[in-house]
């Protein structure tokens, strides 16, 4: 008899990713940390990762398949490129097309009982406007203006709806982004202080490479004169 | 054609090199009425005569919809484009499904080509004896191409197949240039003109004309009867403009005569 070979429990995690809609386009943030349980093992992984020229995705959860994920992607688009009669860059697949195809591949995964066990995040610029949305392990399929996964639906979610303005500039969102991302590195255990920003334009995609955020871990109550 | 030695299987080359039963399923092609398509900037359109075997029966259909942004008219063995068209609208629903758009017309055509190619190319098969026109849009462009039985597949500005076909390409030779900055009333006036060079004795009706458009906002939509005569009326009406002109002219002859008979 054959051993159970399907995703049991996630092993190498990956937290939250954050994503926000400006004026010219998106900007997603992650850290760069994966978790082997309480253990911060790996502290420079790439969770958000370019897929086409104009398309980027990024991962919550099991790493591994995030990895899996990414290759799937990659591969639909060198497929996808034999059959496009142009050969021109603007008739390859388009991040909403990308998103649809990854929402039917993980809903077909959980109905074997065998899913790839994460949340990803799908942005893109495509005619002339930004498209994000996200899918996870289920399948189920969402697109909005602002985005969070893992823990950050629950700590950074509710400061970007309070913060979000429909075309707001660059710099206000980069400063949404990373006062979601102090909180998380302040409230969840599974974060590092290490982060990677993408960018995504009409020019095409930007991934920085990581940057810290300043941190404040002094405790009021115990400082001089406090107590 | 004549019947040669080569010609009893798809697998036999001639010494010319030429594959005889390719070229038959053509001539299937050839055998039936005429279709044309034309296209512009905005709009795509597929014209075609109808045949009814006899007056009983009803007019045999040749524009069929594959999706909301294309469609086929076919000339030949219809049974063999119903293959054809159940596998274009399968291949559409199944883009849509995984992708959530509409799936490029050039892409539906090439996969329609390498499976009529596999007919000629394997043991116990026939080439399909039908060739389609395939109007689209997508992309913001608009799409016509041919298939044929070979596998071949080509885009075109506008094309005719089926029998008496030459007539209507010599018209749509003649005219192409002008299609792409027509309105869609204008481009369809056209068709119908080509279609009636090829028609021969046959006069045009509106249960014989079959007109299909699609287009920028526009949906592949096969035109009602009643939409189809008034555009028959058109072309009759600057028909019978020209009748006119000439009775005119010649009665102003006869009157010349007369007054010159009497001045004697």
């Amino acid at each position: 008899m054959q051993p159970k070979k399907k995703t049991l429990r996630p092993i190498v995690t990956g937290s939250s990713v954050l994503g926000i809609k400006y004026k010219d386009g998106v900007i997603l943030a992650s850290d760069t940390l994966g978790s082997y349980g309480s253990l911060a093992r790996f502290r420079d992984i790439r969770r958000i990762v370019p897929i086409t020229k104009h398309t980027v995705i990024g991962g919550t959860g099991e790493f591994s398949d995030f990895q899996e994920i990414t290759k799937i992607l990659r591969q639909k688009i060198i497929e996808n490129q034999e059959l496009v009669e142009s050969g021109k860059e603007e008739d390859e697949l388009l991040p909403s097309e990308i998103h649809s195809y990854l929402s039917r591949v993980l809903y077909g995964r959980r109905n074997k009982f065998n899913p790839l066990w994460n949340d990803v995040v799908v942005a893109g610029f495509e005619k002339g406007k930004v498209h994000m949305g996200t899918v996870d392990l289920w399948g189920s399929y969402f697109e909005d203006d602002i985005i969070a996964t893992g823990y950050g639906t629950y700590f950074a979610l509710p400061l970007m709806r309070k913060a979000y303005k429909k075309d707001m500039e660059r710099d206000k969102a980069l400063e949404v982004l990373r006062d979601c991302l102090t909180v998380l590195f302040y409230r969840d255990c599974r974060t590092i202080n290490r982060y990677v920003f993408a960018e995504i334009t009409k020019e095409g995609v930007n991934i920085t490479d990581p940057v810290e955020i300043e941190t404040k871990w002094e405790i009021a109550d115990w400082q001089e004169g406090k107590l | 054609m004549f019947r040669t030695q080569y010609d009893s299987d798809i697998s036999i080359y001639s010494p010319e090199g030429r594959l005889y039963q390719i070229e038959y399923a053509m001539q299937a092609v050839a055998q039936g009425s005429t279709a044309l398509g034309l296209k512009s900037k905005t709009h795509a359109v597929v014209v075609t005569l109808m045949r009814s075997s006899d007056e009983l029966s009803s007019h045999q259909r040749k524009i069929f919809k594959v999706d909301g942004h294309m469609g086929i008219a076919i000339s030949g063995l219809t049974a063999d484009a119903r293959v054809l068209l159940k596998f274009m609208r399968n291949e559409t629903l199944h883009h849509k499904f995984v992708y959530g758009s509409d799936l490029p017309t050039g892409e539906v055509v090439s996969s329609l080509a390498m499976k009529s190619q596999r007919n000629t190319q394997r043991w116990g098969r026939r080439p399909y004896g039908v060739g389609l026109l395939v109007i689209g849009y997508d992309g913001g462009k608009t799409h016509l191409y041919q298939t044929s039985p070979s596998g071949n597949c080509f885009s075109y500005y506008a094309q005719a197949i089926g029998s008496r076909s030459q007539s209507a390409r010599t018209y749509l030779e003649k005219n192409f240039k002008e299609f792409p900055e027509l309105g869609l009333e204008e481009l369809v006036l056209h068709g119908v003109k080509a279609l009636k060079e090829s028609s021969g004795k046959e006069t045009l009706t509106k249960l014989n004309v079959g007109i299909a458009v699609v287009g920028k906002e526009q949906k592949f939509e096969i035109l009602k009867p009643n939409k189809v005569q008034t555009y028959l009326d058109q072309i009759l009406q600057t028909e019978g403009e020209i009748e006119i002109e000439n009775e005119n002219e010649n009665e102003k002859d006869q009157e010349a005569e007369t007054l010159e008979l009497k001045l004697d």
